[in-house]
């Protein structure tokens, strides 16, 4: 057997080899054929034949409609919410009067710090007799979006007198606080820019930087050190400056903390890198500055070197909405690329001219700033032996801010003690204090506290009776 | 659906083209003189606002025609209404008020029951709540700002949907946009109808999940995309997904049409997915007792997991609620970042819904309500046939008080604005970027406060409008009585 094998190899290598080296058997277009040419052909075809074949790869079969229905009906969704924990069940005190410096709660009256009214216009005569004016005239809603007959002259109005007493030239009104300044930044941050922001700052500005989908780096909060460091870093590593845009976002009275932002050194890093400020006033518009207008006035910065100003009028206004203003670019820009101005239906005409009387009686009586200046400075000087409890706010700022001097341990029963505290001083003393609560959706990563809302109408005796309350509760309460 | 004669969408590719064109044109000189005067130097080193193309529409198409858009108004946006008159001088760029203004007819204000204006059961009311509680209550639901006018109208919203509970915002656009996020993150998928509204949009972009988008209003696609979906899981990881919400909205406000509710909550009940109703323009304004497209389509309210809606449409005032089952609005209340950070909606607001809820009910005493309801479908049903009848496109389906006139040609814009605004009548102009590049419409709003004789002056005026631009694209057939008549002859 074997050798037959090799017998039969031996005659197939010598037909190979006879067939290489044959002679010219013939003479195509003047080039000899050789034998070993033809096998070498052969090869070739060969070859090409194999590479035009296609590579093996298991068939792909689309799943059938039997098994897309066993998935479906296998696929369980979880619940749209959460079980429902105790703490969840929280129900907030239902006011049966004004929320001015005393209301009513439960048939109580109580003494109010948990309403932002700083100039005391709740229940101011004049407001309330431009606003009833304006419900006669217009109604109560506007029934439109500005750009489809919901522009009202009050609304221009207000948008006008806000630039005066602002000494910039162009406003623009909205009409809710909070999707003020979550409209601004998408409208001016797009996919590719840069955007320096405090780590401090609110639920809405960190919607509106997430919704910008622009590049956002965080520095600590109201560290003028971390911003340098990452301004710095972002000029570093920036690859075309004139094309990319540039923001520093910063509040000037934080809302987590009642700090205040020190605008003058904001301003000089800001002229020396090159970026824009967005700067939302909430808190501090019709509170700082000798005559009200803001944290530009409050550090003599002149105005027109803040890009943007955006605020709520919620709080010191007495009224609701918001407004930003800035160059006539800036304000002629959000009126067709913002979308909580150009998709939502305008203020109501009757907050227009409340707000519109509430900046008069702020220029008529800068004498009530002083008045709050008094008051939170009293304030701040009866809750500085709070046991247990320490102030974290800045001394100008109207929230007053106490934090936990030691943590319990965990977020959640920190919140129950400070919730504790609050409960007691209302129903012991009649007093009404807010604590802050945190959403889920919130990122912030600032201690948790209670806040009081000082307010010019509060009398001397509001705010001592406030004082000795949470301190005698507090003694209690944290031992 | 639209019918988009062919010889309309040439002439209107056309027409933007040549815009197109002159505005590049004008675009290179304004580079040019860029080039000759250097910039000012608090401005060197930083990148403009806007760069290049991207407000190239707005510079070069929208200011032509921005007279037509944003006009201001000195009175309450009733059935008639001053239209205050600018003037411009330097081409459309900037306008100026004047001191004159026009009486005309609103046809585009969403005033469908009429509360728009000072009403004899409301405004008393409200003005008794604005001495009583002011303007506004300076701090949020959770802090200060609860006060019993707002539980009040929580129940009864309930009660009038037909849910457990339901919890309000100051703000209609905040309530889709700070509420989604609550519901549903990343793990999720949401599917929404091209449609929808931007508020949804912004809301499910700010949640983190993701999104997938079916055809206006074709349960068959919305069949097709769950199936698809269901079985492929998480993009990349093919994990299942966590949850399935499906967002619809009630009356589509750019089309008019209703949605095909029914078909739609059977295809989600069957894949088991949550339904997510925004019925902000149709609560109030549909329906025999005005309780909404549910109560219009037949739609048990148990069968949607959230109905949402806004006050600022069919009740004269401001701000949106949402009604679901009680677990829900609890776990809302406690994490909702709306209700947590944003100032409580103004209590003479929320007296006017709570009159005008009792007003639409019969709690008040009369048959009001009842009469506004009644008015509403006939205004709206009378004027659809009538436009029908005249050769006009119209859309949307019966019932609804949204009436969108087809337009299509970008010329034809301003002048059916304009023409309109000489002879008194106010009507609302839609282009890109709401609707789509070569569908422009005029959309019309009815109202509940419109008489028969508004609606007959309205009627003529477009009618002749219509002849003069020729947006008649579907003419009535001649009548074929004469025919007959030779037929009988013979």
């Amino acid at each position: 057997m074997a050798l037959a094998m090799v017998n039969v190899t031996a005659s197939v290598l010598d037909w190979v080899s006879s067939a290489f080296d044959a002679p010219t058997r013939a003479v195509v277009f003047g080039v000899p054929i050789d034998g070993h040419l033809v096998v070498e052909a052969l090869l070739v075809v060969v070859i090409l034949f194999q590479l035009t074949r296609k590579s093996y790869k298991p068939p792909k079969k689309p799943l059938t409609e039997k098994e897309i229905d066993e998935l479906c009906d296998d696929w369980v969704p979880e619940p749209l919410t959460p079980q429902i924990t105790e703490d969840m069940m929280y129900e907030p005190p239902t006011l049966e009067s004004a929320a001015g410096p005393h209301a009513i709660v439960n048939g109580k009256e109580v003494v109010n710090f948990a309403s932002a009214n700083y100039l005391g216009l709740v229940g101011n005569e004049k407001i309330t007799d431009s606003c009833v004016g304006a419900l006669e005239k217009y109604g109560v809603g506007s029934c439109g979006p500005r750009g489809f007959y919901g522009t009202i002259d009050v609304h221009l109005d207000c948008e006008q007198k806000i630039a005066k007493f602002l000494g910039t030239p162009d406003s623009i009104l909205y009409s809710y606080g909070i999707s003020t300044i979550f409209s601004v930044i998408p409208a001016f941050c797009k996919k590719g820019d840069i955007i320096v922001a405090d780590e401090g700052v609110h639920w809405a500005v960190q919607n509106g930087l997430y919704l910008s989908r622009s590049t956002v780096v965080y520095f600590k909060h109201n560290d003028m050190k971390s911003l340098e460091n990452k301004l710095e870093e972002v000029t570093r590593r920036s690859k075309h400056p004139e094309k990319v845009r540039r923001y520093i976002v910063v509040e000037a009275i934080y809302q987590n903390s009642g700090q205040i932002a020190p605008l003058d050194e904001i301003v000089r890093l800001k002229e020396k890198y090159r970026f824009r400020i967005i700067l939302d006033e909430s808190h501090s518009f019709g509170v700082l500055g000798s005559s009200g207008r803001g944290l530009a006035d409050h550090c003599g910065v002149p105005v027109e070197k803040i890009d943007i100003i955006t605020a709520g009028m919620g709080n010191a206004l007495a009224t609701d909405g918001g407004f930003c203003t800035g160059s006539v670019r800036v304000v002629d820009h959000q009126r067709l690329s913002s979308s909580g101005y150009v998709f939502s239906a305008s203020l109501p005409p009757y907050l227009a001219s409340a707000a519109i009387a509430a900046v008069d009686y702020l220029e008529e009586n800068p004498s009530v700033l002083s008045k709050l200046r008094t008051n939170i400075a009293t304030f701040f000087y009866e809750l500085s032996d709070v046991p247990g409890l320490v102030l974290a706010s800045h001394i100008l700022s109207p929230i007053v801010f106490l934090k936990l001097k030691k943590s319990t341990g965990t977020g959640k029963t920190d919140m129950d003690l400070l919730d504790s505290i609050a409960k007691q001083v209302l129903e012991e003393d009649s007093v009404l204090i807010a604590t802050t609560k945190r959403s889920s959706l919130d990122k912030c990563k600032l201690p948790i506290g209670l806040r009081f809302f000082v307010s010019a109408s509060h009398s001397e005796s509001d705010l001592l009776k406030a004082a000795a309350s949470l301190k005698r509760v507090a003694a209690l309460v944290i031992s | 659906m639209v019918r988009l004669p062919y010889t309309t969408a040439l002439t209107t590719l056309f027409s933007y083209g040549l815009l197109f064109v002159f505005g590049q044109l004008r675009d290179f000189f304004r580079k040019l003189l860029g080039w000759i005067r250097k910039p000012k130097d608090q401005l060197k080193g930083y990148a403009p606002i806007c760069l290049g193309l991207e407000d190239f529409y707005v510079r070069r198409l929208y200011l032509r025609i921005q007279d037509c858009f944003g006009r201001p108004i000195a009175s309450a946006p009733d059935s008639w209404f001053d239209v205050v008159e600018r003037y411009s001088n330097d081409n459309n760029k900037t306008l100026q008020r004047s001191e004159k203004t026009s009486r005309c007819l609103n046809l585009g204000s969403y005033n469908y029951l009429g509360f728009a204006a000072a009403d004899e059961y409301c405004t008393p009311r409200v003005i008794q709540s604005l001495k009583e509680y002011s303007a506004s209550t300076c701090s949020t639901r959770v802090e200060g700002g609860t006060t019993k006018l707002h539980v009040e109208l929580e129940e009864l919203v309930a009660r009038f949907v037909g849910k457990e509970a339901a919890i309000l915002f100051g703000m209609g656009y905040v309530t889709n946009s700070a509420l989604i996020p609550c519901l549903i993150g990343k793990g999720g998928l949401i599917i929404s109808d091209s449609l929808n509204h931007n508020s949804i949009v912004n809301g499910a972009r700010g949640s983190g999940a993701t999104v997938r988008v079916f055809q206006h209003n074709t349960p068959s696609h919305l069949e097709e995309v769950l199936r698809e979906q269901i079985a492929e899981g998480q993009p990349r990881t093919h994990r299942p997904w966590k949850k399935i919400i499906v967002i619809v909205e009630g009356i589509y406000s750019m089309e008019g049409e209703l949605c095909k509710l029914p078909e739609i909550i059977a295809v989600c009940k069957k894949y088991k997915a949550y339904t997510y109703l925004d019925e902000a323009h149709s609560i109030g304004a549909v329906g025999k007792s005005g309780r909404g497209v549910c109560e219009l389509l037949g739609v048990d309210p148990a069968d949607v997991d959230i109905m949402m809606g806004t006050f600022t449409k069919s009740f004269g005032s401001c701000g949106g609620y949402i009604a679901a089952s009680k677990e829900i609005i609890q776990y809302l209340k406690y994490s909702c970042p709306a209700h947590l950070y944003a100032t409580s909606m103004s209590p003479p607001a929320v007296q006017q819904v709570i009159s005008a809820i009792k007003v639409i009910l019969g709690e008040d005493g009369s048959s009001r309500g009842a009469q506004k309801l009644a008015r509403i479908r006939e205004n709206s049903n009378f004027f659809r046939s009538e436009l029908h009848k005249m050769g006009f496109e119209v859309l949307g389906d019966n019932d609804s008080p949204v009436m969108p006139i087809m337009l299509y040609n970008p010329a034809k814009i301003p002048a059916f604005s304009r023409e309109c605004l000489r002879q008194n009548v106010a009507v609302v102009t839609v282009a890109f970027p709401a609707t789509p590049l070569l569908l422009a419409r005029a959309r019309i709003c009815i109202s509940a406060s419109h008489t028969r004789e508004d609606l007959i002056k309205a009627l003529e005026v477009i009618s002749k409008v219509g002849d003069l631009i020729g947006v008649k694209y579907f003419p009535a057939e001649p009548p074929k009585h004469l025919n007959q008549g030779h037929n009988k002859l013979e």
